[in-house]
């Protein structure tokens, strides 16, 4: 490779944060630039080229930019800095550490690094003289927060390699060479514990990606019972504002089955994230008997943070969630919401001056979302070993109108829809997963049966499938209802109606902010489920269609006093007894 | 606003259309405040040698050889203790008749809080308004608008939060108000003797309208230097931020920007997001709240403003003017405090949060009763008691003129609850019903 020299321009136009550079060499697309102004740099990429003139999205406020100002090209596209020690810290959109920033205001071209060069990490090899490997194979592992952080064949060398040294087990920092590989023509290649990645470029080291087929359990009964998420699946979570998208999301985020959590903050509330950062550090976190917070890892790009690294923010995620997946570990990624990151990318083609698609988004925006989804997925490593990523996004459609671009995008893009409904919403019955619109494709993957099967229940599915029934029938009737009159319809409608209520108030709607309802382990859902139905295939008898709101109530308290208690407790007992008392009293013989 | 000596004056405008003029001048920088014939401007727009500048109180009558000069810096706030108990237009220059205010130039706008420098909101703002404290409670660093038609008395309830919030500064962003709605603002701090911990930035409807873009972060500017230097709790209202928007609409549609939905411009989120974003706690104890304003036109909030302003704040406060008791309300469905889990029932009593749901669930009961008896069916028992039961709840809590703590808001709800129903039928957790229902 010949020596190169670095590409540099001068600011020709400043229109926000698009900045045009006259360059006097060559620039690619997507290529990292960084802009002199005064005592700073402000980062940029590349967006587009035009003849000498670069179209560069500044990661900052240009504020006093002038024109002629220096501008210097870096050759390398935005990158992520991979390595032990990306466990509980908090990044901005571009992985720089928010903690090792001074002062209580972010400043301008505050770029700090994303790993501790200092630290010494107790390293045990994992590959031994003579190994043949292949990027992304492990040479070794370090304990990171109890995880077992795998270091890695950097995934940027191609070929095949021989091991010519690992370091014995001991104590080293990122930057300590633990291994020597020898390339194809017996050349030395040092490698350390750190190694750099292109976001917007999916890390493939792994053999094949099966469909997945594994349940991730989150705890939020209408998930995991009606329409399951799995272990490497997608999912969207869209809704108007204020019906329960975050809250939603922080509850999986705590609850679900996953080894690593990475929650990308993307052009919403920093409260929200301060939420994170005050109740993480304090959850226990039942699989490791440490704190939650040591296996999470927070991308933060808040409303008021720059828009273009918005964009970024999602893709720096990603890429540390491909990360964690090549060492066989089940990472869940959560980003919050991607509406703001497609406004990211409108605002930007707005200023360029391209030719808009519909409500104005870029022509492109869907084929942009759907290649963000597919990164995610459960995968075989090289050494046959598994590892996964299971994506939820958040939508805010305009207006709370599903019909726009982004949720259209998503919903070819994800096989989850979880779609939150103002209506229950505003009836404050959480969380507002309508139960009739959304879907899980994954409960039709034969796959995803036979493990429920095996791992749940034999009738499990059945029941799932019979549930679903139930709500679509109280629907009908309680639309009868409205239309013929209390006392226009058979007394049976109403009966229907009050069994699908049963199902809504026991197993559909869950307090996220209660200390045991907030998360239900699939054994008590599966319990609680069958619980219901025996309900629902009881036949009762009632004189008057007046009797059966006050009937149904009652059973609904005793089902709710069970939620609220510790599973299989004295008070869940004697509710459950309670709640057999009063179905007696009106069950035909 | 001085210049300075030796800065060049340029009269030579190539461009002019209605909210913007175009020169050639050289060494400015982005965001750089200018004067255009002695109208304030700002440059938005760098392109080689031709700079084109907004013109705050519009193009009309500018000539093609206008006076052009450049301040080397974007617009500012001069900050000091003696900001206190004045009022300025939207260029912080004082419209009360007193001196310039001296102190530490800022530029306004400035930078966001490192999100992992604040403090989790957690102190609760008693406004004795049970619409407010028993269903949406309030706590400092929260940031929350009121959506009310126009028609609506949002400033006064908002006047009345401010004055009872016990905040050490209320800082009154007004934008596009009457004349008649600034002198009532005026003469409620002044009556309530709390002048003195008041600032205000003033748009009148009398003044151009783009002027008003710069009000909320002249206001926030110098929340920024009571909250952060002084460690005070500053209450930031802004009233009307529907008006804000239009103005960035007008400016954006004078750009030739390509409009997105409602004619709003694209960014209408990022630009609303980063003057909402200022309300934060610090972890010295300063903090910033922000309670807006947002009309809405015939209730619509699917209208961009609404919509992209409920996606940012912490909630909403909705008005409505309930027919049958003849108040003004909160109405409990569509308002919302998002801040309101970190203090209710653990610093208000432990059995808010499900007195708070109960009493709401029963209101919607109450709605669909209400909407079987206008379609004309007959109501059953359960049916009857709801409907009485909205009615004592709408006048005794929900309605504005409500005055009392938030203990006496929760017995109320217990009351109401024990008048109407039976425990067994509103599902309350069997701990605080054995404990508050009464005897
Ligand atoms: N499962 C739940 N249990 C109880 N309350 C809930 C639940 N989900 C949501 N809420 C209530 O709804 C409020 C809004 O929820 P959330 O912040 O998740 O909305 P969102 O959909 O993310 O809105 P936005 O798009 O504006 O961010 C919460 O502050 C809380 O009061
Ligand atoms: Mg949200």
């Amino acid at each position: 490779m010949k020596e190169e020299k670095l590409t540099k321009g001068k600011v020709a136009g400043v229109i926000a944060n698009l900045v045009m550079v006259d360059v006097d060499g060559p620039v690619s697309q997507n290529e990292i630039c960084y802009i002199k102004l005064e005592d700073v740099k402000l980062m940029a990429e590349v967006i587009k080229v035009l003849d000498k003139s670069a179209y560069i999205q500044v990661f900052e406020s240009t504020r006093g930019l002038r024109i002629g100002t220096e501008v210097e090209f870096s050759k390398s596209m935005l990158e992520v800095t991979l390595g032990p020690g990306i466990l509980s810290r908090n990044y901005d959109g571009l992985q720089h550490d928010l903690d090792k920033m001074d002062g209580v205001f972010l400043k301008r071209g505050d770029y700090t690094s994303a790993l501790d060069s200092e630290k010494k990490w107790s390293f045990k090899p994992l590959a031994k003289e003579g190994d043949s490997v292949t990027a992304g194979d492990w040479l070794g592992e370090v304990n990171e927060n109890e995880q077992p952080h795998k270091i890695m064949v950097p995934f940027k060398l191609e070929g095949k390699f021989k091991v010519k040294s690992v370091v014995d087990k001991g104590e080293y920092t990122i930057n300590d060479t633990i291994a020597v590989l020898l390339d194809s023509k017996e050349k030395e290649v040092a490698i350390t514990m750190v190694q750099k990645w292109p976001v917007k470029v999916p890390i493939k080291n792994f053999k094949n990606k099966p469909r997945p087929f594994k349940l991730l359990e989150t705890g939020v009964r209408t998930m995991d019972t009606l329409n399951p998420i799995v272990e490497g699946g997608t999912g969207f979570i869209p809704g108007p504002f204020g019906s329960g998208k975050t809250v939603l999301q922080h509850a999986i985020s705590k609850q679900a089955e996953a080894d690593i959590v990475i929650v990308a903050a993307c052009g919403e509330r920093a409260n929200e994230v301060v939420e994170i950062f005050a109740e993480f550090p304090e959850i226990d976190d039942p699989r490791t008997g440490r704190k939650l917070m040591e296996r999470t890892t927070i991308i933060a790009n808040t409303s008021n943070m720059p828009v273009a690294a918005r964009e970024a923010s999602v893709y720096t995620a990603m890429t540390l969630a491909e990360y964690y997946r090549s060492m066989g570990l089940r990472v869940l990624l959560l980003a919050d919401s991607t509406s703001r990151w497609a406004q990211a990318l409108r605002e930007m083609s707005n200023r360029m001056e391209e030719l808009p698609g519909p409500d104005a988004f870029p022509m492109d925006l869907p084929a942009i979302i759907s290649n963000f989804y597919s990164r995610a997925g459960f995968v075989y490593l090289n050494n046959g070993k598994t590892g996964s990523i299971t994506f939820i996004g958040t939508v805010s459609p305009a207006g709370g109108n599903l019909k726009e671009p982004v949720t259209e995008s998503t919903k070819k893009a994800a096989r989850c829809f979880y779609a939150l409904s103002q209506q229950r919403a505003d009836s404050k019955r959480y969380p507002a997963i309508d139960p009739i619109d959304s879907y899980s494709k994954y409960i039709e993957y034969p796959e995803l049966q036979e493990y429920l099967k095996e791992n749940v229940g034999e009738d499990w599915v059945d029941n799932v499938m019979m549930v679903k029934n139930i709500q679509i029938r109280g629907k009908e009737a309680s639309e009868q209802i409205n239309i013929l009159g209390d006392d226009g319809v058979p007394v049976n409608y109403h009966v229907d109606f009050w069994k699908s209520e049963v199902i809504d108030f026991v197993i559909l709607q869950q307090d996220a902010f209660d200390p045991i309802d907030q998360s239900c382990p699939i054994h008590r859902q599966k319990y609680m489920l069958e619980k219901v139905l025996e309900v629902y295939k009881t036949e009762f008898e009632f004189g008057s269609f007046e009797e059966v709101n006050p009937y149904f109530k009652r059973i609904i308290n005793e089902f709710k006093q069970m939620n609220y208690s510790e599973f299989e407790s004295e008070g869940f007992k004697r509710h459950e007894k309670e709640l057999h008392t009063i179905i007696d009293e009106k069950k035909t013989a | 606003m001085e210049t300075k000596a030796f800065q060049k004056i340029y009269t030579k405008i190539t461009q002019i259309t209605k909210a913007t003029c175009s020169l050639n001048a050289e060494g400015v920088g982005y965001e750089e405040l200018a004067s255009v014939n002695g109208r304030l401007a700002q440059v938005v727009k760098i392109q080689g040698k031709s700079v084109t500048l907004q013109v705050f109180a519009g193009t009309e009558g500018i000539p093609s050889n206008a006076e052009v000069t450049f301040y080397g810096r974007p617009p500012s706030l001069k900050v000091s203790d003696d900001l206190a108990g004045r009022f300025f237009n939207s260029f912080g220059m004082p419209i009360d008749g007193g001196p310039e205010v001296e102190g530490e130039e800022r530029e306004i706008g400035g930078p966001s809080v490192n999100p992992v420098r604040r403090k989790q909101p957690s102190e609760l703002i008693a406004t004795g308004i049970a619409g407010i404290d028993l269903n949406n409670t309030l706590v400092t660093g929260q940031k929350i608008p009121f959506f009310a038609d126009p028609d609506q008395p949002f400033n006064q309830v908002m006047a009345m939060v401010a004055l009872r919030a016990k905040a050490d500064k209320i800082i009154l962003g007004g934008m596009g108000l009457t004349n008649d709605d600034y002198l009532y603002f005026k003469n409620v701090f002044d009556n309530a003797g709390a002048l003195d911990r008041i600032i205000s930035f003033v748009n009148t409807t009398e003044d151009p309208p783009v002027e008003r873009l710069l009000v909320p972060d002249m206001a926030l500017t110098a929340a920024e230097y009571f909250a952060v230097d002084k460690n005070e709790n500053v209450l930031v209202l802004l009233t009307d931020m529907t008006l804000f928007a239009d103005a960035l609409s007008i400016v954006s549609n004078r750009m030739d920007q390509i409009p997105s939905k409602d004619s709003m411009p694209g960014s209408l989120y990022s630009d609303l997001a980063k003057i909402y974003e200022k309300a934060v706690q610090f972890p010295e104890g300063g903090s910033i709240t922000i309670i807006a304003v947002t009309t809405l036109s015939g209730g619509d909030i699917t209208h961009a403003i609404p919509d992209n302003t409920g996606y940012i704040t912490e909630g909403q406060l909705f008005l409505r003017r309930d027919t049958e008791i003849g108040k003004v309300v909160i109405d409990p469905f569509r308002s919302l405090s998002r801040l309101k889990q970190l203090v209710i029932g653990t610093k208000t009593r432990e059995d808010h949060p499900q007195v708070m749901n109960t009493a709401v669930r029963l209101y919607a009961d109450a709605a669909n009763a209400r909407t079987k008896l206008e379609n004309g069916f007959d109501l059953t028992d359960y049916d009857e008691r709801t409907l009485n039961f909205a009615r004592e709840y709408s006048e005794k809590l929900l309605a504005i003129d409500v005055n009392i703590d938030t203990d006496t808001m929760m017995d109320t709800g217990w009351e109401l609850f024990a008048t109407h129903f039976k425990p067994e039928e509103v599902g309350i957790r069997e701990e605080f019903v054995e404990k508050y229902w009464p005897k």
